[in-house]
């Protein structure tokens, strides 16, 4: 005779209910906490359309991850794989044979591949003529390197150790691949928070930056309209990814990945002779990429790990660097629009770095630069990259079309 | 990383000396690639002022391709500053050209005058 009674008795302790109220004081409120915060991010990225793009992969990655008995994404793999004492240590093998469907995913964010292909789309999506026609930006773009250090700096009392401090800090260069890229070479264990702070502040820049943008210009700077200086090259924009990639993995190979991709897809847009490969590293690739990226960074966000006062440390510590970074880049400009007599419209660089991944919301930029510093030809990555994705007249525009002075 | 091995422990005094030297040697580092980037800038304004005379007699040869040339404006002729440069049309008929910047500009709601157009190419 079936006992029934033991089979739902099974069944009901072999669920995932049954795992967070049986454990409820040790992991289970961690599970349930979780589950809300990954609920809250879905519908900041689904209602609010804060970077949906990537955020809601990354709710729904930490979604996963936090449900129990679920085996998608294994923390203590991790750990063992992070361990130089472990069997498992740097073992991808390990991981393979014995982690889930996001353990798989996030090799690819352990090996740094995720970024570096990122990196590639990005690129390809990038246009470097303004770059070429006025070099000085470039030091508009270490100004607003400020808020890493001062991050990197405030970092440190709170009790992080160096390599984490600069992983922290590295959330005011507003750029999601290089905080991942540098994240889990340095400290892989605050990979999670890191990322989602970064993303977070990233989407909230409509807030952030408007305030320190009144603050710091006055209204005659920021109508200031700059003029392109010259009509740059075919020949140039072709040369300039070559030059870049040999000079800076020189100077500094930690970089080599990640600037070597960037170059390698911003080749693939300049050459004119690898117009797919371009079309496919902006597109297709880019998207897949977003896809595991985000699922698995997401994934990272386990209860045990990011439920500690680490994470609002790195919360506060990551605003500090945002905004100190808007700073910074506002105060190179405000230097650079007296030394130029009123030529650069400090607010040209404000937006430095911020994603590539856009929110779909055209209506927010004129908040963000007035259109007067739009028309520069010092366009932050962000304004080049606006609507970069879906429609194909869209695609035109950034291909074929720019705004000139 | 051999360098982020020595930061594991640092205290508060070598923290500040650290950021204010990367802080330095971001300058530096954005300071010499700007550098290359005007050389690389003054070399090809050098060249286009100067123009190679082999380069000046390329188009004239072949006569053939059946691709328009876009506008009939002087090839040689130096830009404007601030000009919004010549539109290259490949296979693609000036009409058609016209009504492709025209849709671009609606869609975009943006001024036609506003933008500018580098090449527009039939896929095939």
């Amino acid at each position: 005779m079936i006992d029934i009674g033991e089979i739902l008795l099974n069944l009901w302790q072999s669920s995932g209910f049954n795992a967070i109220f049986a454990n409820f004081a040790g992991s289970g409120w961690q599970n349930l906490v979780m589950l809300v915060i990954a609920c809250v991010l879905l519908y900041l990225g689904i209602v609010k359309k804060f970077e949906p793009l990537l955020l809601v992969g990354i709710a729904f990655g930490c979604l996963l991850s936090n449900l129990p008995l679920g085996g998608l994404y294994h923390q203590e793999l991790w750990d063992a794989f992070m361990d130089p004492s472990s069997p498992a240590y740097h073992s991808f093998g390990e991981v393979m044979r014995e982690g889930g469907l996001l353990d798989i995913f996030y090799i690819g964010v352990k090996t740094s591949l995720y970024p570096c292909l990122i990196f590639m789309g990005v690129g390809a999506m990038t246009d470097f003529g303004p770059l070429l026609s006025n070099p000085k930006s470039l030091l508009l773009g270490a100004a607003a390197q400020l808020g890493v250090f001062m991050a990197f700096f405030f970092a440190i009392p709170l009790g992080f150790t160096g390599p984490e401090a600069a992983s922290i800090g590295i959330i005011g260069g507003a750029d999601g691949p290089t905080a991942i890229f540098l994240t889990t070479r340095l400290a892989p264990h605050l990979l999670g928070a890191i990322a989602v702070a970064a993303y977070s502040y990233m989407a909230l820049i409509p807030l952030i930056q408007p305030p320190i943008m009144n603050l710091l210009t006055s209204a005659k700077d920021r109508k200031i309209k700059m003029v392109q200086t010259r009509v740059v090259s075919k020949t140039e924009k072709i040369i300039f990814p070559i030059l870049v990639v040999i000079f800076v993995a020189l100077l500094l190979p930690d970089t080599a990945p990640l600037i070597g991709c960037l170059m390698l897809g911003n080749l693939f847009k300049e050459t004119g002779c690898t117009d797919r490969l371009s079309d496919t590293a902006q597109n297709a690739l880019m998207n897949i990429v977003t896809i595991l990226l985000s699922t698995s960074v997401g994934a990272t966000m386990v209860g045990s790990t990011f439920l500690t006062a680490s994470t609002l440390k790195i919360v506060l510590l990551g605003v500090i660097a945002f905004g100190l970074s808007t700073a910074g880049g506002l105060l190179g400009g405000n230097v650079m629009c007296k030394l130029t007599g009123g030529k650069v419209n400090p607010l040209i660089r404000r937006s430095h770095g911020c994603p590539c991944f856009q929110r779909g919301r055209p209506e927010e930029q004129p908040l963000q630069l007035p259109a007067d510093a739009r028309h520069g030809p010092q366009r932050g990555r962000c304004h080049r990259l606006r609507h970069c994705r879906r429609l194909p007249a869209q695609r035109l525009w950034l291909r074929d079309a720019k705004i000139p002075a | 990383m051999l360098l982020t091995s020595s930061l594991e422990n640092i205290g508060i005094l070598d923290a500040a000396i650290v950021a204010i030297l990367g802080y330095v040697v971001v300058f530096f580092g954005l300071i010499l690639l700007m550098a290359v980037v005007v050389l690389l800038g003054k070399f090809f304004i050098a060249r286009s002022k100067n123009p190679q005379p082999k380069a000046a007699e390329k188009p004239a040869a072949p006569a053939a391709p059946a691709a328009p040339a876009a506008p009939a404006a002087p090839v040689q002729a130096p830009l404007a500053p601030g000009t919004a440069g010549q539109l290259k049309l490949y296979d693609t008929n000036p009409k058609i050209a016209a009504m492709i910047m025209a849709i671009v500009a609606n869609k975009m709601g943006k001024p036609l005058n506003e933008l500018r157009f580098i090449s527009i190419k039939e896929v095939k």
